[in-house]
Protein backbone atom coordinates (compact mmCIF):
# COMPACT_ATOMS: atom_id res chain seq x y z
CA UNK A 1 0.00 0.00 0.00
CA UNK A 2 1.33 3.29 -1.19
CA UNK A 3 1.38 6.19 0.50
CA UNK A 4 -0.06 9.46 -1.29
CA UNK A 5 -0.36 12.15 1.43
CA UNK A 6 1.01 15.24 0.86
CA UNK A 7 1.20 18.36 3.28
CA UNK A 8 0.93 21.80 1.71
CA UNK A 9 1.75 24.36 4.22
CA UNK A 10 -0.07 22.64 6.95
CA UNK A 11 -2.65 21.57 5.16
CA UNK A 12 -2.97 17.64 4.92
CA UNK A 13 -3.95 16.03 1.19
CA UNK A 14 -5.15 12.86 0.42
CA UNK A 15 -3.34 13.02 -2.62
CA UNK A 16 -1.22 15.98 -4.63
CA UNK A 17 -4.43 16.04 -7.21
CA UNK A 18 -5.94 19.33 -7.40
CA UNK A 19 -7.85 20.46 -10.33
CA UNK A 20 -6.63 24.02 -11.50
CA UNK A 21 -8.26 27.24 -10.89
CA UNK A 22 -11.14 27.93 -14.15
CA UNK A 23 -10.97 24.20 -15.13
CA UNK A 24 -13.45 22.76 -12.39
CA UNK A 25 -16.00 26.32 -11.74
CA UNK A 26 -16.77 25.85 -8.08
CA UNK A 27 -17.11 21.72 -8.37
CA UNK A 28 -20.92 21.57 -8.57
CA UNK A 29 -20.98 20.58 -12.69
CA UNK A 30 -18.32 17.58 -11.71
CA UNK A 31 -20.09 16.47 -9.01
CA UNK A 32 -22.19 15.23 -10.80
CA UNK A 33 -19.98 12.89 -12.83
CA UNK A 34 -18.09 11.33 -10.02
CA UNK A 35 -17.34 11.78 -6.21
CA UNK A 36 -15.13 14.74 -5.68
CA UNK A 37 -14.06 13.52 -2.59
CA UNK A 38 -11.12 11.58 -4.22
CA UNK A 39 -9.67 14.79 -5.02
CA UNK A 40 -6.66 16.25 -2.52
CA UNK A 41 -7.97 19.77 -2.75
CA UNK A 42 -9.59 22.17 -5.45
CA UNK A 43 -8.64 25.08 -6.61
CA UNK A 44 -11.83 27.57 -7.52
CA UNK A 45 -12.77 29.58 -10.00
CA UNK A 46 -10.45 32.74 -10.18
CA UNK A 47 -12.45 35.28 -7.88
CA UNK A 48 -12.42 39.41 -7.98
CA UNK A 49 -14.46 41.60 -5.10
CA UNK A 50 -17.14 42.70 -8.00
CA UNK A 51 -18.95 39.83 -10.31
CA UNK A 52 -16.94 40.44 -14.22
CA UNK A 53 -18.70 38.63 -17.14
CA UNK A 54 -15.51 38.18 -19.08
CA UNK A 55 -14.23 38.61 -22.39
CA UNK A 56 -15.90 38.68 -26.04
CA UNK A 57 -16.28 35.66 -27.87
CA UNK A 58 -14.65 33.80 -29.57
CA UNK A 59 -12.20 32.99 -26.07
CA UNK A 60 -11.37 29.28 -27.27
CA UNK A 61 -8.87 28.69 -30.16
CA UNK A 62 -7.28 24.76 -29.96
CA UNK A 63 -3.86 24.45 -30.84
CA UNK A 64 -1.87 21.36 -31.37
CA UNK A 65 -1.17 19.64 -27.98
CA UNK A 66 -3.29 22.21 -25.96
CA UNK A 67 -5.52 24.98 -26.54
CA UNK A 68 -5.48 28.62 -26.03
CA UNK A 69 -8.16 30.18 -23.69
CA UNK A 70 -9.43 34.29 -22.86
CA UNK A 71 -12.07 33.87 -20.66
CA UNK A 72 -11.12 36.78 -19.01
CA UNK A 73 -11.75 36.08 -15.23
CA UNK A 74 -15.99 35.72 -15.35
CA UNK A 75 -16.70 35.15 -11.69
CA UNK A 76 -19.88 36.05 -9.85
CA UNK A 77 -18.19 38.34 -7.22
CA UNK A 78 -16.65 37.50 -3.97
CA UNK A 79 -19.67 38.24 -1.86
CA UNK A 80 -21.87 35.51 -4.11
CA UNK A 81 -18.52 33.03 -3.99
CA UNK A 82 -18.10 33.54 -0.08
CA UNK A 83 -22.23 33.11 0.52
CA UNK A 84 -22.96 30.56 -2.24
CA UNK A 85 -20.16 28.93 -3.89
CA UNK A 86 -17.49 28.11 -1.50
CA UNK A 87 -20.45 27.03 1.26
CA UNK A 88 -21.78 24.53 -1.08
CA UNK A 89 -18.63 23.40 -2.53
CA UNK A 90 -17.83 22.58 1.71
CA UNK A 91 -21.14 20.45 1.74
CA UNK A 92 -19.71 17.76 -0.77
CA UNK A 93 -16.10 18.24 -0.37
CA UNK A 94 -13.87 17.60 2.56
CA UNK A 95 -10.69 17.80 0.76
CA UNK A 96 -8.86 21.20 0.87
CA UNK A 97 -10.52 24.25 -0.78
CA UNK A 98 -8.56 26.53 -2.24
CA UNK A 99 -9.96 29.54 -3.06
CA UNK A 100 -8.22 31.36 -6.15
CA UNK A 101 -8.49 35.60 -6.17
CA UNK A 102 -7.69 38.17 -8.60
CA UNK A 103 -7.36 41.64 -9.22
CA UNK A 104 -6.87 45.51 -10.47
CA UNK A 105 -5.41 46.94 -7.46
CA UNK A 106 -3.79 46.11 -4.00
CA UNK A 107 -7.14 46.47 -2.15
CA UNK A 108 -8.80 44.73 -4.50
CA UNK A 109 -6.54 41.45 -3.28
CA UNK A 110 -7.37 42.68 0.10
CA UNK A 111 -10.86 42.65 -0.31
CA UNK A 112 -11.57 39.34 -1.65
CA UNK A 113 -8.98 38.33 1.10
CA UNK A 114 -10.75 39.10 3.71
CA UNK A 115 -14.24 38.53 2.28
CA UNK A 116 -13.02 34.64 0.97
CA UNK A 117 -10.43 34.04 3.46
CA UNK A 118 -12.64 32.46 6.18
CA UNK A 119 -14.32 30.32 3.95
CA UNK A 120 -11.74 28.05 2.55
CA UNK A 121 -8.21 26.47 3.90
CA UNK A 122 -5.58 28.03 1.56
CA UNK A 123 -5.64 30.98 -0.56
CA UNK A 124 -4.60 31.39 -4.11
CA UNK A 125 -3.35 35.06 -5.25
CA UNK A 126 -3.53 35.31 -8.97
CA UNK A 127 -0.82 37.78 -10.41
CA UNK A 128 -0.53 36.18 -13.48
CA UNK A 129 -3.60 35.89 -15.21
CA UNK A 130 -3.10 37.17 -19.09
CA UNK A 131 -6.48 37.56 -19.90
CA UNK A 132 -7.46 41.39 -18.50
CA UNK A 133 -6.03 44.63 -18.87
CA UNK A 134 -4.35 46.47 -16.05
CA UNK A 135 -4.20 43.92 -13.49
CA UNK A 136 -3.58 40.21 -13.20
CA UNK A 137 -0.04 39.81 -14.98
CA UNK A 138 0.95 43.21 -14.45
CA UNK A 139 1.38 42.36 -10.74
CA UNK A 140 3.43 38.85 -11.65
CA UNK A 141 5.75 39.74 -14.12
CA UNK A 142 7.83 42.52 -11.47
CA UNK A 143 9.00 41.58 -8.32
CA UNK A 144 7.98 44.74 -6.37
CA UNK A 145 4.37 44.28 -6.73
CA UNK A 146 4.41 40.80 -6.84
CA UNK A 147 5.92 41.21 -2.94
CA UNK A 148 3.57 44.17 -2.74
CA UNK A 149 0.07 41.97 -3.44
CA UNK A 150 1.39 38.78 -1.53
CA UNK A 151 2.08 41.40 1.62
CA UNK A 152 -1.42 43.00 1.35
CA UNK A 153 -2.96 39.68 1.23
CA UNK A 154 -1.02 38.03 4.16
CA UNK A 155 -2.21 40.95 6.18
CA UNK A 156 -5.82 40.25 5.32
CA UNK A 157 -6.04 36.32 6.15
CA UNK A 158 -5.21 33.47 8.78
CA UNK A 159 -4.91 30.68 5.92
CA UNK A 160 -2.20 30.34 4.14
CA UNK A 161 -0.90 31.92 1.28
CA UNK A 162 0.03 31.05 -2.29
CA UNK A 163 0.76 33.11 -5.22
CA UNK A 164 0.02 32.08 -8.42
CA UNK A 165 3.27 32.95 -10.83
CA UNK A 166 3.48 33.85 -14.56
CA UNK A 167 5.82 32.16 -16.81
CA UNK A 168 5.83 34.98 -19.05
CA UNK A 169 8.86 36.57 -17.49
CA UNK A 170 12.09 36.29 -17.87
CA UNK A 171 13.71 35.40 -14.11
CA UNK A 172 10.54 33.30 -12.71
CA UNK A 173 13.09 32.27 -9.49
CA UNK A 174 13.69 36.20 -8.64
CA UNK A 175 9.49 36.83 -8.84
CA UNK A 176 9.43 33.64 -6.68
CA UNK A 177 11.67 34.84 -4.09
CA UNK A 178 10.24 38.07 -3.79
CA UNK A 179 6.91 36.65 -3.05
CA UNK A 180 8.68 34.30 -0.06
CA UNK A 181 10.09 37.00 1.06
CA UNK A 182 7.37 39.03 1.15
CA UNK A 183 5.79 36.42 3.54
CA UNK A 184 4.11 34.07 1.06
CA UNK A 185 3.18 30.41 2.35
CA UNK A 186 3.38 28.60 -1.24
CA UNK A 187 3.94 29.32 -4.50
CA UNK A 188 1.60 27.82 -7.55
CA UNK A 189 3.07 27.63 -11.27
CA UNK A 190 2.63 28.14 -14.10
CA UNK A 191 -0.15 30.04 -15.20
CA UNK A 192 -1.18 29.92 -19.03
CA UNK A 193 1.55 30.85 -21.31
CA UNK A 194 0.83 33.93 -23.25
CA UNK A 195 0.37 33.45 -26.73
CA UNK A 196 -1.93 34.01 -30.15
CA UNK A 197 -3.79 32.57 -33.02
CA UNK A 198 -4.72 34.07 -36.41
CA UNK A 199 -8.07 33.13 -37.99
CA UNK A 200 -7.12 32.63 -42.28
CA UNK A 201 -10.73 33.17 -43.12
CA UNK A 202 -10.67 36.20 -41.33
CA UNK A 203 -7.12 37.07 -41.38
CA UNK A 204 -7.32 38.28 -37.78
CA UNK A 205 -6.44 37.17 -34.28
CA UNK A 206 -9.04 34.38 -33.55
CA UNK A 207 -9.52 35.61 -29.93
CA UNK A 208 -11.51 38.27 -30.01
CA UNK A 209 -9.44 39.39 -26.76
CA UNK A 210 -7.07 38.73 -29.73
CA UNK A 211 -3.96 37.61 -27.07
CA UNK A 212 -4.57 34.45 -24.59
CA UNK A 213 -3.01 32.35 -22.45
CA UNK A 214 -1.74 28.86 -23.89
CA UNK A 215 -2.32 25.29 -21.36
CA UNK A 216 -2.52 21.82 -22.23
CA UNK A 217 0.06 19.08 -22.63
CA UNK A 218 2.33 21.78 -24.80
CA UNK A 219 3.28 23.62 -21.73
CA UNK A 220 4.40 20.88 -19.33
CA UNK A 221 8.04 21.13 -20.23
CA UNK A 222 8.29 24.66 -19.48
CA UNK A 223 6.31 24.24 -16.18
CA UNK A 224 8.41 21.74 -15.21
CA UNK A 225 11.73 23.74 -15.98
CA UNK A 226 10.19 26.74 -14.26
CA UNK A 227 8.95 24.51 -11.00
CA UNK A 228 12.56 22.80 -10.88
CA UNK A 229 14.13 26.80 -11.09
CA UNK A 230 12.01 27.83 -8.30
CA UNK A 231 12.29 24.94 -6.14
CA UNK A 232 16.19 25.72 -6.20
CA UNK A 233 15.71 28.80 -5.01
CA UNK A 234 12.78 29.24 -2.84
CA UNK A 235 11.97 27.12 0.85
CA UNK A 236 8.15 27.16 0.63
CA UNK A 237 6.13 24.49 -1.16
CA UNK A 238 4.84 24.34 -4.22
CA UNK A 239 1.48 23.42 -6.23
CA UNK A 240 2.89 22.58 -10.05
CA UNK A 241 0.54 23.50 -12.62
CA UNK A 242 0.81 23.59 -16.42
CA UNK A 243 -0.17 20.40 -18.79
CA UNK A 244 -0.69 17.70 -16.40
CA UNK A 245 -2.21 14.77 -18.52
CA UNK A 246 -1.72 11.73 -16.15
CA UNK A 247 -0.04 10.08 -12.96
CA UNK A 248 3.23 9.78 -14.98
CA UNK A 249 3.25 13.76 -15.34
CA UNK A 250 2.29 14.29 -11.57
CA UNK A 251 5.55 12.04 -10.82
CA UNK A 252 7.30 14.13 -12.87
CA UNK A 253 6.37 17.46 -11.18
CA UNK A 254 6.87 16.50 -7.94
CA UNK A 255 10.82 15.10 -8.35
CA UNK A 256 10.97 18.65 -10.10
CA UNK A 257 9.84 19.99 -7.12
CA UNK A 258 6.16 20.47 -6.63
CA UNK A 259 4.73 19.09 -3.33
CA UNK A 260 0.86 19.14 -5.02
CA UNK A 261 0.19 19.10 -8.65
CA UNK A 262 -2.80 20.92 -10.80
CA UNK A 263 -4.51 19.36 -13.38
CA UNK A 264 -6.15 22.41 -15.95
CA UNK A 265 -6.86 21.92 -19.20
CA UNK A 266 -7.42 17.93 -19.22
CA UNK A 267 -10.21 18.42 -17.43
CA UNK A 268 -11.80 20.43 -20.11
CA UNK A 269 -10.69 17.51 -22.87
CA UNK A 270 -12.23 14.95 -20.82
CA UNK A 271 -14.19 15.81 -17.71
CA UNK A 272 -13.03 12.10 -15.69
CA UNK A 273 -9.24 13.44 -16.30
CA UNK A 274 -8.99 13.90 -12.23
CA UNK A 275 -10.81 10.67 -11.54
CA UNK A 276 -8.59 9.01 -13.93
CA UNK A 277 -4.93 10.33 -12.48
CA UNK A 278 -6.53 9.77 -8.97
CA UNK A 279 -7.19 6.07 -9.37
CA UNK A 280 -3.33 5.52 -11.60
CA UNK A 281 -1.45 7.15 -9.15
CA UNK A 282 -0.88 4.44 -6.70
CA UNK A 283 0.08 1.15 -9.20
CA UNK A 284 2.16 4.87 -11.17
CA UNK A 285 3.80 4.91 -8.00
CA UNK A 286 4.66 1.22 -7.66
CA UNK A 287 5.99 0.99 -11.23
CA UNK A 288 8.45 3.32 -10.05
CA UNK A 289 9.69 1.81 -6.54
CA UNK A 290 7.84 4.79 -5.04
CA UNK A 291 6.34 3.78 -1.20
CA UNK A 292 5.30 7.92 -0.54
CA UNK A 293 5.17 10.78 -2.41
CA UNK A 294 6.91 12.61 0.24
CA UNK A 295 10.00 11.27 -0.61
CA UNK A 296 10.47 12.47 -4.27
CA UNK A 297 9.67 15.84 -4.07
CA UNK A 298 12.51 17.80 -5.35
CA UNK A 299 14.61 14.64 -5.69
CA UNK A 300 15.74 15.89 -9.47
CA UNK A 301 17.59 18.90 -7.54
CA UNK A 302 19.94 17.09 -5.68
CA UNK A 303 22.22 15.60 -8.14
CA UNK B 1 -23.97 13.42 -19.18
CA UNK B 2 -22.66 9.63 -20.05
CA UNK B 3 -19.20 8.90 -21.32
CA UNK B 4 -19.00 5.85 -23.75
CA UNK B 5 -17.00 4.55 -26.62
CA UNK B 6 -19.36 4.85 -29.40
CA UNK B 7 -18.37 2.54 -32.97
CA UNK B 8 -18.94 3.93 -36.23
CA UNK B 9 -21.51 1.71 -38.21
CA UNK B 10 -22.15 3.71 -41.03
CA UNK B 11 -20.64 7.15 -42.68
CA UNK B 12 -21.61 8.81 -45.40
CA UNK B 13 -21.30 11.87 -47.70
CA UNK B 14 -25.08 13.13 -48.56
CA UNK B 15 -24.27 16.86 -50.02
CA UNK B 16 -20.84 18.12 -51.34
CA UNK B 17 -18.67 17.61 -48.07
CA UNK B 18 -21.37 16.91 -45.62
CA UNK B 19 -21.80 13.53 -43.87
CA UNK B 20 -24.09 11.32 -41.71
CA UNK B 21 -22.28 9.69 -39.15
CA UNK B 22 -24.15 6.78 -37.13
CA UNK B 23 -22.61 5.74 -34.11
CA UNK B 24 -23.38 2.84 -32.02
CA UNK B 25 -22.98 2.75 -28.30
CA UNK B 26 -24.94 3.57 -25.08
CA UNK B 27 -27.30 6.42 -25.99
CA UNK B 28 -29.26 6.28 -22.90
CA UNK B 29 -27.78 9.44 -21.79
CA UNK B 30 -28.91 11.65 -25.15
CA UNK B 31 -32.97 12.61 -23.19
CA UNK B 32 -33.83 15.08 -25.73
CA UNK B 33 -33.66 17.00 -28.84
CA UNK B 34 -31.58 19.66 -28.91
CA UNK B 35 -28.67 18.16 -26.33
CA UNK B 36 -25.32 17.58 -28.12
CA UNK B 37 -22.60 15.23 -27.96
CA UNK B 38 -18.65 15.71 -27.38
CA UNK B 39 -16.42 13.45 -29.68
CA UNK B 40 -12.61 13.00 -28.84
CA UNK B 41 -10.64 12.57 -31.82
CA UNK B 42 -7.32 11.07 -31.85
CA UNK B 43 -5.01 14.02 -32.15
CA UNK B 44 -6.86 16.72 -31.44
CA UNK B 45 -6.51 18.22 -27.50
CA UNK B 46 -10.21 19.10 -27.28
CA UNK B 47 -13.33 17.07 -27.98
CA UNK B 48 -15.90 18.43 -30.80
CA UNK B 49 -19.35 19.43 -29.79
CA UNK B 50 -22.41 18.13 -32.57
CA UNK B 51 -25.70 17.92 -32.37
CA UNK B 52 -28.08 14.92 -31.91
CA UNK B 53 -29.22 14.69 -35.37
CA UNK B 54 -31.59 11.06 -34.49
CA UNK B 55 -31.16 8.56 -31.66
CA UNK B 56 -32.15 5.15 -31.82
CA UNK B 57 -31.75 2.70 -28.40
CA UNK B 58 -28.82 1.69 -29.96
CA UNK B 59 -27.17 4.10 -32.57
CA UNK B 60 -27.15 8.29 -32.46
CA UNK B 61 -26.35 10.53 -35.81
CA UNK B 62 -24.68 13.67 -36.11
CA UNK B 63 -24.52 15.73 -39.76
CA UNK B 64 -21.13 17.31 -40.33
CA UNK B 65 -19.76 19.70 -42.71
CA UNK B 66 -15.99 19.87 -42.99
CA UNK B 67 -14.30 23.25 -42.49
CA UNK B 68 -12.04 22.35 -40.77
CA UNK B 69 -8.57 19.91 -39.71
CA UNK B 70 -11.16 18.59 -36.57
CA UNK B 71 -14.17 17.70 -39.34
CA UNK B 72 -11.82 16.79 -42.27
CA UNK B 73 -10.07 13.86 -39.63
CA UNK B 74 -13.69 12.94 -38.60
CA UNK B 75 -14.52 12.72 -42.47
CA UNK B 76 -11.68 9.80 -43.26
CA UNK B 77 -12.79 7.55 -40.36
CA UNK B 78 -14.67 4.24 -41.32
CA UNK B 79 -16.96 2.04 -40.11
CA UNK B 80 -16.03 -0.19 -37.25
CA UNK B 81 -13.66 2.72 -36.00
CA UNK B 82 -14.15 3.33 -32.08
CA UNK B 83 -14.98 7.16 -30.79
CA UNK B 84 -15.02 8.50 -27.18
CA UNK B 85 -18.11 10.22 -26.80
CA UNK B 86 -19.56 12.80 -23.96
CA UNK B 87 -23.39 11.50 -24.92
CA UNK B 88 -26.71 14.15 -23.93
CA UNK B 89 -25.04 17.39 -22.81
CA UNK B 90 -26.90 20.70 -22.75
CA UNK B 91 -30.66 21.21 -22.19
CA UNK B 92 -32.32 20.91 -25.31
CA UNK B 93 -35.58 22.25 -26.80
CA UNK B 94 -38.48 22.38 -24.95
CA UNK B 95 -40.82 20.14 -27.00
CA UNK B 96 -43.93 20.63 -24.47
CA UNK B 97 -44.42 24.31 -25.27
CA UNK B 98 -45.61 23.19 -28.99
CA UNK B 99 -48.33 20.70 -27.99
CA UNK B 100 -51.42 22.07 -29.49
CA UNK B 101 -49.65 24.41 -31.88
CA UNK B 102 -48.54 24.87 -35.28
CA UNK B 103 -44.60 24.67 -35.21
CA UNK B 104 -41.96 25.84 -37.75
CA UNK B 105 -38.73 24.20 -38.04
CA UNK B 106 -36.23 27.15 -39.01
CA UNK B 107 -33.20 25.36 -40.03
CA UNK B 108 -29.98 27.28 -41.80
CA UNK B 109 -27.09 24.62 -43.33
CA UNK B 110 -26.04 22.08 -40.32
CA UNK B 111 -28.41 23.38 -38.15
CA UNK B 112 -31.25 21.49 -39.62
CA UNK B 113 -29.74 18.29 -37.35
CA UNK B 114 -30.95 19.27 -33.75
CA UNK B 115 -34.71 20.28 -35.53
CA UNK B 116 -34.66 16.68 -37.94
CA UNK B 117 -34.37 15.13 -34.22
CA UNK B 118 -37.19 17.60 -32.73
CA UNK B 119 -39.43 17.51 -35.59
CA UNK B 120 -39.69 13.47 -35.27
CA UNK B 121 -40.41 13.74 -31.98
CA UNK B 122 -43.14 16.48 -32.34
CA UNK B 123 -44.75 14.67 -35.01
CA UNK B 124 -44.73 11.22 -33.56
CA UNK B 125 -46.72 13.24 -30.65
CA UNK B 126 -49.22 14.71 -33.10
CA UNK B 127 -47.55 18.36 -33.70
CA UNK B 128 -48.10 20.10 -36.94
CA UNK B 129 -45.25 21.16 -38.61
CA UNK B 130 -43.91 22.61 -41.52
CA UNK B 131 -40.32 23.56 -42.01
CA UNK B 132 -37.88 26.04 -44.02
CA UNK B 133 -34.19 24.96 -45.21
CA UNK B 134 -31.91 27.42 -46.01
CA UNK B 135 -28.93 26.75 -47.62
CA UNK B 136 -26.02 28.20 -50.04
CA UNK B 137 -26.14 26.75 -53.05
CA UNK B 138 -28.30 23.18 -54.97
CA UNK B 139 -25.34 21.48 -53.98
CA UNK B 140 -25.68 21.63 -50.10
CA UNK B 141 -29.67 20.64 -49.94
CA UNK B 142 -29.69 17.45 -47.89
CA UNK B 143 -32.71 15.91 -45.09
CA UNK B 144 -35.44 17.62 -47.52
CA UNK B 145 -37.25 15.02 -47.93
CA UNK B 146 -36.60 13.48 -44.35
CA UNK B 147 -38.02 16.92 -43.33
CA UNK B 148 -40.70 16.41 -45.92
CA UNK B 149 -42.32 13.53 -43.80
CA UNK B 150 -43.46 16.07 -41.11
CA UNK B 151 -45.34 18.16 -43.46
CA UNK B 152 -44.89 21.39 -45.62
CA UNK B 153 -40.91 22.24 -46.71
CA UNK B 154 -39.60 25.43 -48.34
CA UNK B 155 -36.20 25.27 -49.31
CA UNK B 156 -33.66 28.80 -49.71
CA UNK B 157 -30.71 28.86 -51.47
CA UNK B 158 -28.64 31.59 -51.43
CA UNK B 159 -27.62 31.62 -55.05
CA UNK B 160 -31.18 30.58 -56.35
CA UNK B 161 -29.96 27.50 -57.56
CA UNK B 162 -32.74 25.43 -56.16
CA UNK B 163 -35.79 26.69 -53.96
CA UNK B 164 -36.23 30.15 -53.13
CA UNK B 165 -33.31 32.66 -53.41
CA UNK B 166 -33.03 34.04 -50.64
CA UNK B 167 -32.75 33.80 -47.13
CA UNK B 168 -34.49 31.47 -43.83
CA UNK B 169 -36.68 34.46 -43.15
CA UNK B 170 -37.93 35.29 -47.31
CA UNK B 171 -38.88 31.60 -47.45
CA UNK B 172 -41.10 31.92 -44.49
CA UNK B 173 -43.31 34.35 -45.59
CA UNK B 174 -46.94 33.57 -45.21
CA UNK B 175 -46.43 30.75 -43.38
CA UNK B 176 -48.81 30.11 -40.18
CA UNK B 177 -47.33 29.13 -37.28
CA UNK B 178 -47.38 29.84 -33.62
CA UNK B 179 -44.22 28.74 -32.40
CA UNK B 180 -40.66 28.11 -34.15
CA UNK B 181 -37.65 26.45 -33.55
CA UNK B 182 -34.58 27.20 -35.41
CA UNK B 183 -31.11 26.55 -35.45
CA UNK B 184 -28.50 27.51 -38.42
CA UNK B 185 -25.73 30.48 -38.60
CA UNK B 186 -26.21 33.78 -35.99
CA UNK B 187 -27.35 35.81 -38.71
CA UNK B 188 -29.92 33.49 -39.87
CA UNK B 189 -31.33 33.61 -35.91
CA UNK B 190 -30.61 37.05 -35.72
CA UNK B 191 -32.75 37.75 -39.00
CA UNK B 192 -35.94 35.40 -37.68
CA UNK B 193 -36.35 36.44 -34.12
CA UNK B 194 -36.41 40.29 -35.07
CA UNK B 195 -38.52 39.66 -38.05
CA UNK B 196 -41.39 37.83 -36.32
CA UNK B 197 -43.58 38.61 -33.36
CA UNK B 198 -44.08 34.81 -32.74
CA UNK B 199 -42.38 33.17 -29.81
CA UNK B 200 -39.80 30.13 -30.19
CA UNK B 201 -36.75 28.92 -29.11
CA UNK B 202 -33.06 29.02 -30.73
CA UNK B 203 -29.99 26.55 -30.29
CA UNK B 204 -27.16 28.67 -30.98
CA UNK B 205 -23.65 27.32 -31.94
CA UNK B 206 -20.33 28.52 -30.04
CA UNK B 207 -16.57 27.45 -29.82
CA UNK B 208 -16.43 25.83 -26.77
CA UNK B 209 -13.72 24.60 -24.44
CA UNK B 210 -15.34 22.17 -22.02
CA UNK B 211 -18.74 21.61 -23.29
CA UNK B 212 -19.86 20.95 -19.30
CA UNK B 213 -20.41 24.09 -17.79
CA UNK B 214 -16.73 24.94 -15.59
CA UNK B 215 -14.85 26.71 -18.10
CA UNK B 216 -16.61 29.52 -18.81
CA UNK B 217 -15.04 29.44 -22.60
CA UNK B 218 -18.58 30.16 -24.34
CA UNK B 219 -20.19 32.56 -22.63
CA UNK B 220 -23.12 34.58 -23.91
CA UNK B 221 -24.69 37.77 -22.48
CA UNK B 222 -28.36 37.20 -22.23
CA UNK B 223 -31.30 39.06 -20.50
CA UNK B 224 -30.63 36.80 -17.56
CA UNK B 225 -27.21 37.72 -17.23
CA UNK B 226 -23.82 35.94 -18.28
CA UNK B 227 -25.16 31.75 -19.90
CA UNK B 228 -23.18 29.33 -20.56
CA UNK B 229 -23.96 28.15 -24.31
CA UNK B 230 -22.87 24.82 -23.26
CA UNK B 231 -24.48 23.93 -19.80
CA UNK B 232 -27.11 26.53 -20.12
CA UNK B 233 -28.01 25.80 -23.45
CA UNK B 234 -27.80 25.33 -26.23
CA UNK B 235 -31.43 26.14 -26.56
CA UNK B 236 -32.58 29.58 -25.52
CA UNK B 237 -35.50 31.29 -25.42
CA UNK B 238 -35.99 33.84 -27.57
CA UNK B 239 -37.36 36.62 -25.29
CA UNK B 240 -33.94 35.49 -23.44
CA UNK B 241 -31.64 36.73 -26.56
CA UNK B 242 -30.11 40.38 -26.94
CA UNK B 243 -29.15 40.98 -30.85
Amino acid sequence: MVDTRVNLAGVELRNPVIPASGTFGFGSEIAQFYDLNILGGISTKGTTPIERSGNGQPRIAETRCGMLNSVGLQNPGARHVAAIELPNLRSIFKGAVIANISGFSEEDYRSCARIIGPHCDIIEVNISCPNVHGGGMAFGTDPTEAARITAAVKQETTVPVFVKLSPNVTDIASIARACEDAGADGLTLINTVSAMRIDLATRKPLLAARIGGLSGPAIFPIAVRMIWQVASACRIPIMGCGGVMDAEDVLEMMMAGATAVQVGAANLADPFACKDIVENLPITMEKYGIQSLKEIIGCSLKM
Amino acid sequence: MIKAPFTIVSHKEIALGVFELVLSGNTSGILRPGQFVNLSLDGFFLRRPFAVADRTEETFTILYKVVGRGTRALGQMKPGHRLDVLTGLGNGFDAGRACGKKVLLAAGGMGLAPLFHLGKELTASGVEVCSVMGFNTAADVCYDKEFGKFGEVRIATMDGSTGIKGFVTDAMKGLDFDLFYACGPLPMERALCLGTEKPGQVSLEARMGCGTGICMGCTLITRNGARRVCADGPVFDKEDLIW
